[in-house]
């Protein structure tokens, strides 16, 4: 559980942001500049704040009305960063039993919270470096041992800021596929710095927005990256919704699982885990086609049935048009504004949301975390 | 952090060049040395003997000093830096008889701290082998803060945050991670300090006078033995002698940072 409430500034910048959550793991989304790394390094105790209080796991960290401030070292709050920062003089074995070290001098009274040397090795697929020296591992080693680090120091809580920014996709997939094992192996809850929507929507359920140092929304997932203001001014590639279903099943012949959902069926191609697994799903805002008419005579396979909630235009060619499904989730289509007047669209008219199956596979869903 | 080999080569023809010359210097010079005119007598083992003492305990004392110091004026900020930082370089800058002098002013026999020390700890610096090592201390002392400041200031600091995240408090991150990746800076300013001891002369000779077997180092002794007839023999050989340990200091430091630079070369 973390609470957080704290402003700070920094020459031209000013945080001031306040959440909570008990979630498992919480996405702090934004673009750069939006306060993200600050708001980490506030939570690592590498920067005080000017007033404000920190609490994770019901222990405060920082409360500036009380003359509270627990210094970096004693708060066990593991680090992940983008670039690993592994101490180049050390082995990967001396690397991740440094922190280990400490865990267990500080813990030797609980010692049931020390999280397994060999069980992390063996996750991270590191075993095979621990004799190596991070100068000559590459960037998905590296990123895996960093993580092996901080998880070893039995923190209270993990804070990953941007760990794959540095990898290339490939490498990003498959670091990605072990935090969320980390997640439900090692039950450590995480805090994750990200400005991919891809990541956020597949690791963490719920979300703080962050924009200019202040907290632009917060909630689960789906909510908050149907609403508008999450995205303001991101490029139309870069927005997308969540949806939360549940696999209904496999069409076996053809390789596609039906996920169900109140506004109707998605389709994606590839496996999806087992029936009745909740799973979300990212779909891009410029993937979606919208329809007046139930279509017919189409290729496209997932229609989901909805109503428009807002239609943001400017002077451009585009217009942005939030539909609110049934179900109460929300789901951003890209348009022209040229279909938008054509089809005479406006608030509160009955759509249909149109989602080429092709657009979804396997990495854009990701199984709900309780 | 770089260390040129550059000068090790030259200190290599310097020597090549001393030793033949030697001869014709010799001949040259019409002297009559005789046989075994290489074996340094008593009093030039002597010297030699107090020089590496000398030099060897100065830089071991000034070294956690200087480690101390340097971490300071890299790491912390405090009121008065500037003014440590100047006091620290001062003995680079001031002619060495002048530092001498107030070695002597301050910590001679008759001087308030000089006989506080002696009455209360038993320390004596005047006209004693200590003396001369802590002149040549205070010597070395600018060129091992200056190596070691250099080394430190080069560590990525985020690598210093990453430690202390990982719970270890700060004499650990720098026993642990400061230290080790300055180790380099650490080795070249003690080489330095340590050949600045030896060649230390004007401070020495100011401070604590040229007392063989207590205060005479090799240059010192040269220094006599060219003030005396028939002298010369004795100058050459603790000229070589104090070639030689210089090449050797220069080697060992060499060795030293190569190892350590090919163990942080592979970090990029």
């Amino acid at each position: 559980m973390i609470r957080f409430n704290a402003a700070i500034a920094l020459g031209a910048f000013t945080l001031d942001a306040a959440f909570e959550s008990d979630a498992r793991v919480v996405a702090l989304f934004g673009r750069s500049g939006a306060g993200k790394s600050v708001t980490i390094a506030l939570i690592a105790g590498l920067l005080r704040p000017d007033r404000g209080s920190i609490m994770v796991d019901s222990r405060v960290l920082v409360d500036t009305a009380k003359r509270i401030f627990v210094p970096k070292h004693a708060r066990r709050i593991g680090v992940v960063y983008q670039d690993a920062r592994l101490f180049p003089h050390l082995t990967v074995r001396q690397n991740l039993m440094f922190g280990r070290w400490f865990a267990a001098t500080a813990e030797r009274s609980q010692p049931d919270r020390a999280v397994a040397f060999d069980a992390v090795v063996e996750t991270l697929g590191i075993g095979h470096l621990l004799a190596r020296r991070p100068g000559l591992l590459s960037g998905g080693e590296r990123q895996r041992v960093a993580i092996g680090r901080a998880l070893l120091s039995s923190p209270r809580l993990l804070l990953m800021d941007e760990p794959l920014a540095a990898l290339d996709e490939e490498r990003k997939l498959e670091v990605l596929a072990l935090i969320e094992r980390l997640r439900d192996e090692f039950k450590v809850p995480i805090v994750y710095v990200s400005h991919t929507v891809d990541e956020v929507a597949r690791l963490a359920s719920h979300v703080v927005v962050l924009g200019g140092g202040r907290v632009v929304a917060a909630g689960p997932v789906g909510e908050v990256f149907g609403a508008e203001e999450a995205q303001a001014g991101e490029s139309r590639f870069a927005r997308s919704s969540v949806l939360t279903g549940r696999v209904a099943g496999m069409r076996a012949g053809y390789g596609l699982t039906e996920i169900a959902h109140p506004a109707g069926a998605i389709w994606v191609a590839g496996p999806a885990g087992p029936a009745g697994r909740e799973v979300r799903i990212v779909v891009r805002a410029t993937d979606v086609t919208l329809a007046t008419a139930p279509p017919h005579h189409l290729s496209v396979r997932t229609i989901l049935a909805g109503t428009v909630a807002s239609i943001e235009t400017g002077d451009g060619p585009l217009a942005t048009v939030t539909v609110e499904l049934i179900g109460n989730t929300h789901l951003v289509a890209m348009a022209t504004r040229m279909a938008v007047d054509e089809l005479g669209l406006k608030p509160r008219d009955r759509v249909f949301a149109l989602i080429k199956t092709v657009a979804l596979d396997e990495r854009s869903v990701a199984a709900g975390s309780a | 952090m770089p260390v040129t080999p550059r000068p090790l080569g030259i200190a290599l023809a310097g020597l090549n060049g001393n030793v033949g010359d030697a001869r014709l210097a010799r001949e040259a010079c019409g002297l009559n040395l005789g046989d075994g005119w290489l074996e340094l007598s008593a009093d030039e083992w002597t010297a030699v003997r107090l020089s590496l003492k000398i030099a060897v305990t100065a830089t071991a004392a000034s070294l956690p000093l200087g480690l101390f110091a340097a971490y300071a004026l890299a790491r912390w900020r405090f009121p008065g830096k500037t003014l440590l930082d100047g006091i620290i370089h001062l003995p680079l800058v001031l002619p060495p008889v002048v530092t001498g002098y107030i070695l002597l002013v301050l910590l001679g026999r008759r001087a308030p701290l000089g006989e506080f020390l002696a009455d209360h700890l038993g320390i004596v610096f005047s006209f004693r082998w200590t003396g001369a090592a802590l002149a040549c201390g205070v010597m070395g002392f600018p060129l091992m803060v200056r190596a070691i400041r250099l080394s430190i200031e080069a560590i990525d600091r985020r690598l210093e945050d990453a430690a202390a995240t990982l719970g270890a408090n700060g004499p650990w991150t720098f026993t642990l991670v400061t230290l080790p990746l300055a180790l380099p800076g650490v080795v070249v300013g003690a080489i330095l300090c340590f050949a600045k001891a030896l060649g230390e002369f004007g401070a020495t000779i100011t401070f604590v006078s040229n007392i063989p077997g207590e205060t005479q180092t090799i240059s010192a002794a040269i220094f006599t033995y060219t003030q005396i007839p028939g002298g010369d023999a004795s100058a050459w050989r603790l000229t070589a002698v104090a070639i030689a340990i210089a090449l050797a200091a220069l080697v060992v430091s060499e060795i030293v940072a190569r190892k350590a630079n090919r163990r942080l070369a592979q970090f990029e």
